[in-house]
């Protein structure tokens, strides 16, 4: 490293620093961690990884991560929309709320949302008498999944929209364009990439998200059982190994979600860049 | 640019407004509802009984100590990486960025292994008689894993923008590193600072997945406010879990009402600057 070159002081401090720390807190348990799983061989891990009730909580961890997400796609663009374009009373305060799953410890969100969508519940009474059972189902930890990754879209959208070229649309509506096909044509291209972003990111929260998921989904093995809550189960019976396989399981599915997202975005770039 | 406002606008407020009532002020209200049912001195016992007091120190004690050395962490890796050119700057990056992409319950499992029974220093830990799973640290460390990127990020855009152009004239009129830091890069990046600061309190305040791994689940000794909540609602003892919740929610929004004191001011304070 050419540290003679840098101008400014502090480069090995800080390099120091950063080092050690993201070592201690970082890298020594993932080595750790590595240094495990490698120990259990590949006949144990796919033991593990393809057992019935294991492949079925990850069919329900991806597949609820995955509804919540275009869910919260198509909210989070209206919410943005809203927010950036009119002016309403009440704007800041709802402009300020939509952090609140940031801010609001998971544990409490997960027992707030199980007692509102439980079959006695403010919303479970009127969701039950529809026929759907809203809590300790598929269809709860959609909700809970929602509730959480409501601040992604919405935020990741928002500054670009503001910053959008008005002269753009201006142009477009002169030339005699429909709201709509000025929608679609000149606002929603800029919109993709950021959307895309929110959306990954709400996606592979969503799938390692547990504290709001775990009071309403019921923890039924091959109904409800998410990924998380079966690595939980794991380690209470003491058997480190299968943890640690549906761990790697799960990690490589987030980090397959953010690699496409980067290569998507590079992809991008580069296009724009040409 | 302000449009005006026909039926889809008003439409598409309203349905914006819902949305947001009924996933998020919904399981507010919920809360204070549940949380008061059997009365305020329910209430007030129920959050004055003497684990719900420890679990409120013990998160309060990690989440001081986890914002303070995320805080350090945070200042020296943007530091190093807006000010500095070097090799492996991305990797570095990417590390820093890694816990998004780990569920919680996975690093509390990471910390079993480095520290707990299967670790090859678990035969020194234990000669010397110190416990870090299942203890105390082990809820520091998980916190601090977990919340140890939200400053970095907060920082190193605020910083790119900025540039190397002042530092780089403070360091050839001979000023120290820290003199730099202190009175060239910090003033620029106070309220990055404080808005990563207060992002990072709100999560470690209310992590439950990683916590959950590490803790054991001892009474009045491991437990932080969101385990004490889970102990209490598997118990039914729903109005106490609402009200040790209530005190969660309260934090919520202070910290949410802070965040938005502090983009408010710091955009005033661009304002001014132009």
């Amino acid at each position: 490293m050419a540290a003679s070159r840098q101008v400014i002081p502090g480069f090995h401090f800080t390099l120091g620093i950063t080092f050690f720390y993201l070592s201690l807190i970082l890298l020594l348990p993932l080595a750790a961690f590595l240094l495990y799983a490698s120990g259990m061989g590949l006949t144990k891990f796919l033991e593990v990884v393809i057992d019935p009730r294991v492949f079925h909580a990850y069919e329900v961890s991806f597949g609820t991560s995955l509804a919540a997400a275009l869910i919260n796609g198509v909210f989070g663009l209206l919410l943005a929309w809203v927010l950036v374009r009119y002016d309403f009373p009440g704007k800041r305060v709802l402009d300020g709320l939509i952090d609140l799953p940031f801010a609001l410890p998971t544990a409490v969100a997960g027992i707030a949302l199980t007692t509102l969508y439980a079959e006695n519940g403010w919303l479970g009474q009127f969701f039950y008498g529809l026929g759907i059972p809203s809590a300790f189902s598929v269809f709860g930890i959609t909700i809970a999944l929602i509730f959480v990754g409501i601040p992604f879209v919405a935020r990741s959208v928002q500054p670009v929209l503001r910053d959008l070229d008005p002269s753009l649309e201006e142009a477009a509506v002169m030339f005699g364009a429909s709201p709509w096909l000025t929608f679609r044509r000149v606002v929603f291209p800029e919109l993709v990439s950021p959307l895309l972003t929110g959306f990954a990111l709400a996606f592979a929260r969503g799938i390692g998200e547990y504290g709001s998921v775990v009071f309403i989904a019921g923890n039924l093995p091959y109904e409800t059982e998410i990924a998380p809550l079966l690595i939980m189960a794991k380690l209470e019976q003491f058997d480190y190994q299968a943890a640690a396989a549906i761990a790697i399981v799960m990690m490589a599915m987030s980090f397959a979600i953010l690699l496409a997202l980067n290569g998507y975005q590079r992809y991008r770039s580069k296009k724009q860049g040409v | 640019m302000q449009q005006k406002k026909g039926v889809l606008a008003w439409a598409l407020i309203l349905i914006a407004v819902l949305f947001l009532l009924v996933m998020l002020v919904l399981p507010l209200v919920l809360v204070a509802s549940e949380a008061l049912a059997k009365g305020w001195q329910v209430y007030v016992k129920a959050i004055t009984e003497p684990f719900a007091v420890k679990a409120l120190a013990l998160t309060l004690e990690a989440t001081v100590l986890a914002v303070i050395s995320n805080t350090l962490f945070g200042l020296a890796s943007a530091f190093l990486l807006t000010k500095f050119a070097f090799r492996g700057e991305a990797l570095l990056g990417a590390c820093i960025d890694l816990p998004f992409a780990i569920s919680p319950v996975v690093a509390g499992l990471f910390f079993v292994m480095l520290f707990g029974r299967m670790s090859p220093i678990y035969p020194f830990l234990r000669a010397e008689h110190i416990a870090i799973v299942f203890a105390v640290p082990g809820i520091i460390l998980a916190t601090v894993f977990v919340t140890f990127p939200f400053i970095t990020r907060e920082l190193v855009p605020v910083m790119e923008a900025q540039g190397r152009d002042e530092e780089e004239a403070a360091a050839t009129f001979g000023a120290s590193g820290w003199q730099i830091f202190r009175h060239v890069t910090l003033p620029n990046i106070k309220w990055a600072l404080l808005y990563g600061v207060i992002l990072c309190t709100a999560r470690a305040m209310g992590e439950f997945g990683a916590v959950s791994v590490v803790s054991g689940h001892v009474r009045g000794k491991t437990n932080t406010l969101p385990l004490h909540i889970e102990i209490l609602y598997n118990e039914y003892n729903f109005t106490a879990a609402f009200a040790v919740a209530s005190i969660l929610v309260i934090l919520a929004i202070v910290i949410l009402i802070l965040r938005n004191l502090v983009e408010w001011r710091a955009k005033r304070g661009l304002k001014h600057a132009d």
